[in-house]
């Protein structure tokens, strides 16, 4: 039984490995803090919305393993990512691009936002001018009542 | 035998459905006997989609392989609570317990409901009934959960392993509870819209459910939360992943819900809105519960999805979410507003919440579903993930968290901000020095970090100073301010805990994002490694069998600095019926702050990859959402609500004959 289940992990477990590896990890503490601020910005393509840096796909340890090379080439950030998107595409960015193409997803919330604030200012006129009227006069009915309160009985 | 009767009820439940959605909608206001027809109905449908359920429950625990869903998705050596936990592990199977909850809200609203307007509680049902029926029949006609294989398999396939957890148990139910909840508030909102009657009264029915809903909502997505976080084995507890978007949107909806709901209870004002509200929270659900199912979204909740059950999924959607809204547009401009305020009043700043957390919705929804419209326009792909949200998202939330804790504390109708201010200055003190402290003592580099803990704690002492200044402390003496204290409604407190939750919360992501240690090493059985200030040693692997798997256990042991040591074993396992491997890290809590040790794989030398985080205050992220919950249950025990709407006591004294 023990052999069995020692044979089963052997041969089960080779598997892929978790995320970032200790083989891939820069020596240079700055570089590779680097490297993984610009991994968490970057997809893992052939998986369902995990960044590189959080994905055990291969493919995920090849772009790790692509951006460490050119950070040790001397690339700036952006210069990285723009190897990548030249390289994969677009959908390789987690945050898209502020572009034609993306206008409405980036303005979607502000424009929400201001359309708001612009029915509340509306819906306030609004109501002050309807309310106005009410408040102007009172009555000769409710100014005398009025009259005999405030002359003491309270 | 029994799965056939359990399809025979759901059937039935069909049919009943059917019929009270039907003849409520068309008999609401021309019979007298339709409410008692109805929730007659209501009830019988639960207890008949019931009746299904435990029909379904028996053939997993029984391994009857000879249900087609039984075999796809369980497995004679499963322990029984996976086994039973399979049921909803699978499309077919969630649907059901879909349609049970919605069932049970509507039994619920049927016996419980006995206050209400008869017309009323006849409309609410016949919506519920609609609700039920379309679902039912999505749930037969295309997602069938009783098919049968004949012959029989002799051995069922597994529950994906990754799905055999506790989480399982408790995150599903929970998440629909919320969802579906709201479609009791869905349904109050269209007999509003029809029969063109609104109230203070209506709200007041209304606001219950949307705080059990919430309630559930929270807990679910708080639990949903913490099990990927020990589950997927990287200590990530949000991934802004399709589906846990779907699930957020409904709760940012339910939460602007749940206060405008107040500004109609207390101020008979904002009623169009409350009940645009209560369309959007419940439609969010839906395409929260179903989007998923259509296929138009991959992610690791999708089960396996088909192009004719998407199609129906869509047009069901379309169909009920533009139907409320058509009839929103139709007939909103019947009801009659009321209520007057000034801009800076507590309805004001009700206002205020609500645009936010509007925009806040807005923000997720568009960055879930824009990259699939842009696709399916133009063939252009593109990605939307965790750092456009938190850019996003972030930036909405920032504002509202800073204006947060001056609701509170404004009167009703007309409020003065200057006074508020100057009773906010202590909390607002406590929090920057409080801040710089935690910074001057931990040394961290230059971030947004120190903005995003000074809004938590400025939240977070904004609550507690809104209690101390409605109590009194410091104007008057300490016992007479302390029985105030005692003697303040339970809605002030549940208002207080729920927004101090909100600040845990915050404080809990800024210090786990920021500070967390990170270790990648390889180590040897035997070796010792430092992660901050605790030490890790490795002492060397067990391979052990479970019940359904095989696994490899790491011997750990962590020196806390104090001297104390406890014992640590992350494990990897196979589960030899579906060949899948997993990890399951160990986590250790130490204080508020968590340590999460995940083995990796072996190499050559006998060394094995070892990967371990420090999470500083991570348990807070979940410690607030469970005091929001806590506060939502304090404010439902509170006596308006206990009391509700005044019941016609005066019917029961009719002479009997």
């Amino acid at each position: 039984m023990r052999t069995l289940l020692a044979l089963l992990l052997a041969l089960l477990l080779a598997e892929p490995a978790l995320a970032v590896n200790p083989d891939e990890v820069l020596a240079d503490p700055v570089l590779e803090a680097r490297a993984r601020d610009i991994s968490a910005e970057l997809r893992c393509l052939v998986c369902q919305n995990e960044s590189i840096d959080e994905s055990n796909a291969d493919l995920a340890r090849e772009i790790r393993l692509i951006v460490r090379e050119r950070l040790l080439a001397g690339d700036s950030d952006t210069q990285v990512i723009q190897y990548l998107v030249d390289r994969y595409g677009e959908y390789v960015l987690l945050k898209p691009v502020f572009a034609p193409h993306t206008l409405i997803l980036w303005t979607a919330a502000p424009i929400v936002l201001l359309i708001g604030v612009g029915a509340i200012v509306l819906a306030a006129r609004r109501k002050r001018a309807t309310a106005a009227p009410e408040a102007a006069e009172l009555t000769a009915d409710e100014q005398r009542a009025l009259d005999e309160l405030d002359s003491g009985k309270a | 035998m029994a799965i056939e009767l359990g399809h025979f009820a759901l059937i039935l439940a069909f049919a009943i459905a059917a019929a009270s959605a039907v003849s409520g909608l068309w008999a609401w206001n021309r019979s007298d006997r339709i409410g008692l027809v109805l929730r007659q109905g209501a009830v019988l449908q639960f207890l008949l989609v019931a009746a299904a359920f435990a029909a379904l429950i028996q053939a997993f625990v029984t391994s009857d392989f000879s249900l087609a869903i039984a075999w796809q998705h369980s497995h004679s050596a499963q322990p029984l609570l996976f086994k039973i936990t399979s049921v909803w592990g699978n499309h077919e199977g969630s649907m059901v317990l879909w349609v049970l909850i919605l069932v049970a809200m509507g039994a619920a609203v049927a016996m419980f409901g006995g206050a209400l307007p008869d017309e009323l509680r006849t409309l609410v049902l016949s919506i519920q009934s609609l609700l039920a029926a379309a679902f039912t029949g999505f749930t037969l006609f295309t997602s069938n959960p009783f098919a049968r294989l004949s012959p029989a398999p002799f051995e069922g396939q597994e529950l994906n392993p990754i799905l055999q957890d506790i989480g399982l148990a408790v995150h599903p139910p929970l998440l629909y509870a919320g969802y579906v909840g709201f479609s009791v508030c869905f349904s109050f909102a269209i007999a509003a819209l029809i029969s063109g009657r609104i109230d203070a009264a209506w709200a007041r029915w209304v606001r219950p459910w949307t705080l059990v809903s919430w309630i559930f909502l929270t807990l679910g997505i708080a639990m949903g939360s913490y099990w990927a976080y020990y589950e997927l084995g990287w200590g990530g507890w949000w991934f802004w992943d399709p589906v846990e978007n779907a699930s957020f949107m409904p709760w940012l909806a339910g939460t602007a819900l749940l206060h405008s709901a107040l500004v109609m209870e207390k101020r008979n004002a904002l009623k169009i809105w409350t009940i645009f509200l209560a369309i959007i929270t419940f439609s969010l659900s839906l395409l929260g519960t179903f989007m998923v199912r259509s296929g138009i979204l991959t992610s690791v909740h999708t089960f396996a999805a088909d192009p004719t059950r998407g199609l129906v999924i869509l047009a069901l959607l379309a169909a009920l979410i533009g139907g409320a809204f058509a009839l929103f547009a139709f007939r909103a401009s019947a009801l009659r507003q009321g209520g007057l305020f000034a801009p800076i009043s507590r309805e004001g700043s009700l206002i205020l919440n609500n645009l936010f957390l509007a925009a806040a919705t807005a923000a997720v929804l568009t960055g879930t579903l824009y990259p699939l419209i842009l696709d399916a326009l133009t063939g252009r792909t593109i990605s939307v993930g965790e750092p456009f949200f938190a850019l996003t998202f972030g930036s909405i939330m920032a504002p509202l968290l800073v204006v947060l804790p001056f609701g509170p504390f404004l009167a009703w109708k007309r409020g003065d901000l200057i006074a508020v201010t100057q009773r906010l200055a202590g909390a607002a003190g406590a929090a920057v020095f409080v801040t710089i402290l935690v910074f001057a003592l931990s040394g961290a580099s230059i971030s947004l970090a120190p903005l995003g803990l000074l809004l938590g704690f400025w939240v977070g002492f904004g609550a507690i100073a809104e209690l101390i200044d409605r109590a009194g402390f410091g104007r008057m003496a300490i016992g007479l301010s302390m029985r105030r204290l005692i003697g303040l409604p339970r809605s002030a407190f549940s208002t207080a805990l729920a927004h101090f939750g909100l600040g845990v919360t915050v404080i809990g992501i800024v210090t786990a994002t920021a500070w967390q240690l990170e270790l990648v090493t390889t180590m040897q059985p035997g070796t010792s490694k430092p992660l901050g200030i605790y030490s890790i040693t490795f002492e060397g692997i067990d391979e052990r069998a479970g019940e359904n798997f095989a696994a490899e256990t790491g011997r750990f042991v962590v020196t806390a600095p104090d001297g104390s040591t406890r014992r640590f074993a992350p494990e990897r396992r196979v589960y030899p019926a579906s060949g899948m491997p997993t990890t399951e890290a160990w986590i250790e809590t130490y204080g508020f702050s968590q340590l999460y040790l995940q083995l990796g794989e072996d190499a050559v030398d006998g060394s094995h990859v070892v990967r371990a985080w420090y999470k500083p205050y991570v348990t807070l992220i979940w410690l607030g959402p469970l005091l929001m919950a806590a506060a939502g249950m304090l404010s439902l025990s509170d006596r308006r609500l206990r009391v509700g709407a005044p019941r016609p006591a005066a019917a029961k004294a009719a002479p009997a004959q």
